[in-house]
């Protein structure tokens, strides 16, 4: 079987531009593949490069060397078989909550009329009903993941890329958020990578958990298959012996990144 | 508080300034700035204070009754319409087409970084040239009627909104950006919904500037040379130093440029609905 997305021996250096010869290799050699219907997260300490990583698989980002492959396809350009839910802000401002939702299909040509409606049903499914005229800056932060998710999530995408999408939330709305994302998910099972600097929330949602080195230079330092069972709610399944057990076996391969994240993070 | 507490706190206290009473403390500041020029220009309420002849005052501030009476006399005359007409005509020209060449020429420029390149330095140029230079120019290409007033206008605006619309285009999120394109938005699509839409509060907060600047051309074009406009009736008052006919005319045209800055701020209101605005809490 193909994998949904194919990460193979990518390389990314970033050369600055007022100086070509001030270089930055942020990953190397990384090879990742996702299944279809497979929901893995990758973690990393901050700044080693996961977003970048996340940014090739989008076609956002040529990488210097390696490939990606789509269900088997070559990518050339944007990945239009992928949505992509952002860590910061991404909605137009100056579109409301309802306007929002309806751009991607309004981009791809369905008539207006046929896009209120499925987006006024994705906004039921992320319970925002009766918020279609607010503009973002109405909406709390929660509120506007939500929109974000809906954006995405009525595009159809068979590939789902996160970054970090939760990180800015309180640990409340977080949870909420989870478990929401995890019953969409579980209502027809798409590819998903998720990117996040929270062990705990990886581990909660995902089927896999890839452990990516401290940067410069990041590649995959481990892959752990996560085996407890669905369907999960993330604030319960964290007391469950099995998922301490996975817990502790992960930081234990990831301390000595961190720890290496945070002294580079301090000479900056 | 208590309504007894209040009311002996006496007249003065409910008079004080606040955001109730805002438009009545501006009309009075008015008035008074009226009442201080009549009573410092008038020949006979006050001794001569700086000048050796009582009439001096007047010849070179003008009376605001005079002034007055000017203001009428054009309105109930007729004589001033055909001259406000031509102005008008001028400034909105000026506006419209610097405004609607200043967006596409920003937004040309903003997307393709090859063109803004090779063109950086004599944009910079001639932004930086005191435009008001090329009115000889100007009069020379295009004679003494409406269209050199409209061209001089349109030099001063153009560069205005241009910048704007540029700074606008730059400043677009690059998260937003990223995001319309995940979603399958094409580049016609990212001008439309993302980089215009994008540009236009920029756009907004220069027309207000523009507008000033287009009654500046036309006046100022006017003035140059012309035989119609209030432009050129401020200067054939200050050929016989007719001061009072020379404040009219400035009255007048600061009346008018509040007007057309009212229906900018208008358009605004209407259009950028999006955007946050500042609101404080009700004290109950």
């Amino acid at each position: 079987m193909t994998a949904a997305l194919a990460l193979e021996n990518i390389t990314c250096t970033f050369i600055s531009r007022g100086d070509r010869s001030q270089r930055y290799t942020a990953m190397r050699d990384t090879t990742l593949m996702v299944a279809a219907g497979e929901f893995v997260s990758v973690v990393g300490p901050t700044g080693c490069g996961k977003s970048t990583l996340l940014n090739v698989a989008a076609g956002l980002l040529a990488p210097s060397s390696g490939s990606v492959r789509v269900f088997g396809e070559l990518l050339n350009g944007i990945n239009t078989r992928a949505g992509y839910l952002f860590q910061s802000e991404a909605l137009m401002p100056w579109r409301n909550t309802l306007d929002n939702v309806t751009a991607g299909l309004e981009f791809r040509g369905v008539p207006l009329e046929e896009a209120r409606v499925r987006a006024n049903d994705w906004l039921r499914r992320v319970g925002l009903t009766g918020f279609g005229h607010r503009y973002p800056h109405q909406l709390s932060g929660g509120q506007r993941k939500r929109v974000s998710l809906a954006q995405t999530l009525i595009m159809d995408p068979q590939i789902i890329l996160m970054d970090e999408p939760f990180s800015a939330l309180d640990v409340q709305t977080r949870q909420l958020m989870e478990n929401e994302l995890l019953e969409l998910w579980q209502a027809d099972r798409k590819s998903v990578v998720f990117i996040t600097h929270d062990l705990e929330e990886a581990i909660a949602l995902s089927d896999r958990v890839v452990v990516l080195a401290a940067g410069p230079e990041t590649h995959p330092i481990g892959d752990y298959r996560i085996d407890l069972p669905r369907p999960r709610d993330v604030s319960e399944i964290r007391m469950t012996p099995r998922f301490i057990e996975l817990h502790s076996q992960i930081w234990h391969a990831m301390k000595d990144e961190v720890l290496k994240g945070y002294v580079q993070q301090q000479q900056k | 508080m208590s309504s007894n507490n209040k009311n002996s706190r006496g007249i003065w206290s409910r008079m004080a300034p606040r955001q109730g009473n805002l438009r009545a403390w501006q009309v009075l500041l008015l008035v008074l700035a009226f009442v201080l020029w009549h009573v410092f220009t008038s020949p006979t309420l006050l001794p001569p204070i700086y000048f050796d002849d009582n009439n001096k005052a007047a010849f070179f501030f003008g009376e605001p009754l005079t002034v007055m009476s000017r203001l009428w006399v054009w309105f109930a005359g007729g004589e001033i319409y055909q001259h406000l007409w031509i102005t008008l005509v001028e400034t909105m020209l000026a506006f419209f087409i610097g405004t609607v060449s200043g967006v596409i020429i920003g937004l040309w420029l903003a997307l393709s970084p090859m063109a803004s390149a090779i063109c950086e330095p004599y944009i910079k140029a001639m932004n930086a040239m005191p435009r008001v230079i090329l009115a000889p120019i100007f009069f020379v290409w295009f004679g003494l009627g409406i269209s050199s007033k409209v061209a001089l206008g349109v030099t001063l605006v153009f560069f205005i909104v241009f910048f704007n619309v540029y700074q606008g285009v730059k400043e677009v999120s690059p998260v937003v950006l990223a995001n319309a394109r995940m979603l399958g938005a094409s580049q016609r699509q990212l001008l439309r919904y993302v980089y215009l839409p994008s540009a236009m509060s920029w756009v907004f907060a220069s027309l207000h500037n523009a507008v000033g600047l287009a009654f500046v051309g036309a006046v100022v074009g006017e003035y140059l040379g012309s035989a119609a406009g209030v432009g050129y009736l401020i200067h054939q008052a200050e050929g016989v130093f007719d001061i009072n006919t020379v404040f009219a005319g400035i009255l007048l045209l600061t009346a008018f440029a509040l007007v057309l800055d009212w229906i900018v701020s208008f358009a605004e209101k209407r259009l950028m609905v999006w955007q946050p605005k500042n609101s404080e809490t009700e004290r109950i």
